[in-house]
């Protein structure tokens, strides 16, 4: 149990590395989808919702597990969905030189 | 962990885990360029897709049924809102989305700490702690968020909120959440105690964000999202789930990156903008009380120093978003850009209320994201600039945070607007802006001011401007 934590560890604190070099580079321009799309990542937590909704157990562990599902899927549809329409609006000047 | 999968099952799962953790990755890294970013954000969203189906394939997921009602209440919500949404809203609603994920994540904590209250055999004191930490923050996410929310939808009042003895006090709370949580730790069985926990961190996240005013948002937002990120890797410990893990850090370092950014972009370190009440107490530095003289120009005065520019930057603001005018905007870019003129956009790092906020409002009013330049670029650029149009913008453009050692704004990087030939600046009275100080910009013999609504002048001033 030990060594599984102690590998989680290594693998969070490399991610946290891969984090910043990833996103240091990401222009002001792209900020805010940066942050939506980044959000709906985090919407990750649905995957942990998923177990807890669907693993046999008491009436409280269901509606936990559904309001989790529920919540954790607005904000990965939401999140992803928001982006796309932001991301749409973004386009380059015609090529025209004046 | 009950009902160990068949060991192929675990495989592909956790196969699909690793491919989804890379798609993430490939993902972000395509959001850096306007170009690739949409492909980006739809690689992020197969991950997740593929993360979701590989989990239902987990032999622990016995019970479709309730899944499928989460997944559709969530989805359908989810469309809703991101088609519901305006582009000046979205601040709130990632502030909402983020408060979604922290619940999300603090829930799955409090159904993993039922389960082991039922299965004393299976606890370990590492998925006890995450247990822990994650209902911490995942609670403090959720009511800071809502808190948040609430504030940027103006149902409460956006200003700081300050009260005797507040630092102690969240201190104090902190403390005692964290205390609750060792507790816990050694006394697994008192389920009393973690419902306090859950309270008190509920508490907490309301204290935490209501004494940060309305103009320090982009960096509560921007730490609201790397907490959301942190309860994820949290609940990854808990359910000792690597995609969990490596996505919540992932989110949790570029919600650091971004607090930094805007800390940066506003002279302010972290802690003071948490713990200093921006908003509540600069009040006073506004005005010596001395009326000085503006010069004040009419639309048609300010159409004929735009019309026979060689070349003009426009400077927007909140303001601009607020009084909704970004279409005005354009038009006017694209009018005086028929005649000949230079159009540029300089756009500050706060300019809006999160991060590249301005990006977005203008790139809906369909200005080109090729003429919006970042505040190092832009300055190099404005002493060959034949007139600056202030719109909206007030603290961002204040040469006190250059000259003046005293102003509260000394040190916070601006646009030097008043190295322009000439500057107008559009704004609705002499009010100082959110921080309460008085813009020395307002009183230099190069600017010139046309006070009213920032719509209706840039309308009138467009009008001129197709006249002649």
């Amino acid at each position: 149990m030990t060594e599984a934590l102690l590998v989680a560890l290594y693998i969070f604190v490399l991610a946290v590395f891969v984090g910043f070099e990833v996103i240091a580079k990401v222009p002001t321009l792209l900020h805010t989808p940066l942050m939506s799309g980044s959000n709906a990542i985090s919407g990750i937590a649905v995957i942990g919702a998923l177990i807890v909704a669907g693993r046999l157990a008491t009436p409280f562990d269901k509606i936990l597990g559904v309001a989790a599902v529920a919540l954790a899927t607005i904000n990965v549809v939401g999140g992803f969905l928001v982006t796309e329409r932001m991301l749409r609006m973004f386009r380059r000047s015609a090529p025209r030189r004046e | 962990m009950n009902a160990e999968p068949t060991r192929s099952i675990g495989l592909i799962i956790s196969l699909t885990y690793l491919v989804a953790a890379v798609l993430f990755i490939v993902g972000l890294k395509l959001l850096s360029s306007p170009r690739t970013a949409r492909r980006g954000n739809a690689i992020g969203a197969l991950g997740m897709l593929l993360a979701i189906g590989a989990t239902l394939l987990d032999q622990q997921i016995i019970s479709f049924r309730w899944i499928l009602l989460g997944l559709v209440i969530g989805s359908a919500l989810g469309v809703w809102l991101a088609q519901a949404v305006k582009m000046t809203a979205m601040p709130q609603m990632v502030a909402l989305l983020n408060g979604f994920g922290g619940a999300a994540s603090a829930i799955v904590a409090a159904a993993e700490y039922y389960l082991l209250l039922q299965h004393p055999e299976q606890r370990a004191t590492d998925v006890v702690v995450s247990i822990m930490a994650t209902v911490l923050i995942g609670a403090v996410t959720l009511t800071g968020s809502l808190i948040a929310f609430a504030k940027l939808q103006e149902l409460m009042p956006g200003r700081a909120i300050t009260f005797p003895m507040q630092k102690a006090l969240n201190f104090a709370l902190l403390a005692a959440a964290v205390g609750l949580s060792a507790w816990l730790v050694v006394d697994f069985d008192r389920s009393t105690m973690f419902v306090a926990l859950l309270a008190l961190s509920l508490v907490l996240g309301v204290l935490l964000v209501i004494p940060i005013g309305g103009a320090d948002m982009p960096v509560v937002i921007s730490l609201l999202n790397s907490y959301s990120g942190m309860a994820g890797a949290a609940a990854g410990f808990v359910l000792h789930n690597n995609v969990l893990i490596i996505s919540g850090a992932l989110v949790g370092a570029s919600g650091i990156i971004l607090t930094q950014i805007m800390c940066r972009a506003m002279n302010r370190s972290l802690t003071n903008v948490l713990f200093g009440a921006f908003g509540a107490t600069s009040a006073t530095v506004a005005g010596d009380g001395v009326d000085r003289p503006v010069r004040t120009v009419r639309p048609e005065d300010a159409a004929v120093m735009l019309g026979y520019a060689r070349s003009v930057v426009f400077v927007p603001g909140y303001g601009l978003a607020v009084a909704q005018a970004q279409h005005s905007v354009k038009e006017l870019a694209s009018l005086l850009e028929k005649r000949g003129v230079d159009v540029k956009y300089a756009i500050h790092p706060v300019a809006g209320r999160m991060p590249g906020h301005m990006n977005v409002l203008l790139a809906e009013a369909d200005v080109p994201y090729d003429k919006l330049y970042e505040m190092d670029d832009i300055n190099r650029e404005f002493e060959r600039t034949d007139v600056a149009l202030v719109i909206g913008a007030n603290d961002v453009t204040n040469p006190a945070a250059r000259t003046d050692p005293k102003s509260p704004l000394y040190g916070m990087p601006i646009l030097n607007v008043d190295h322009a030939k000439s500057v107008i600046v559009i704004k609705r009275s002499m009010n100082p802006g959110f921080a309460g100080i008085d813009n020395e910009l307002y009183y230099n013999e190069k600017t010139a001011m046309l006070f009213g609504d920032a719509k209706k002048m840039l309308v009138a001033v467009v009008g001129e401007v197709s006249k002649s």
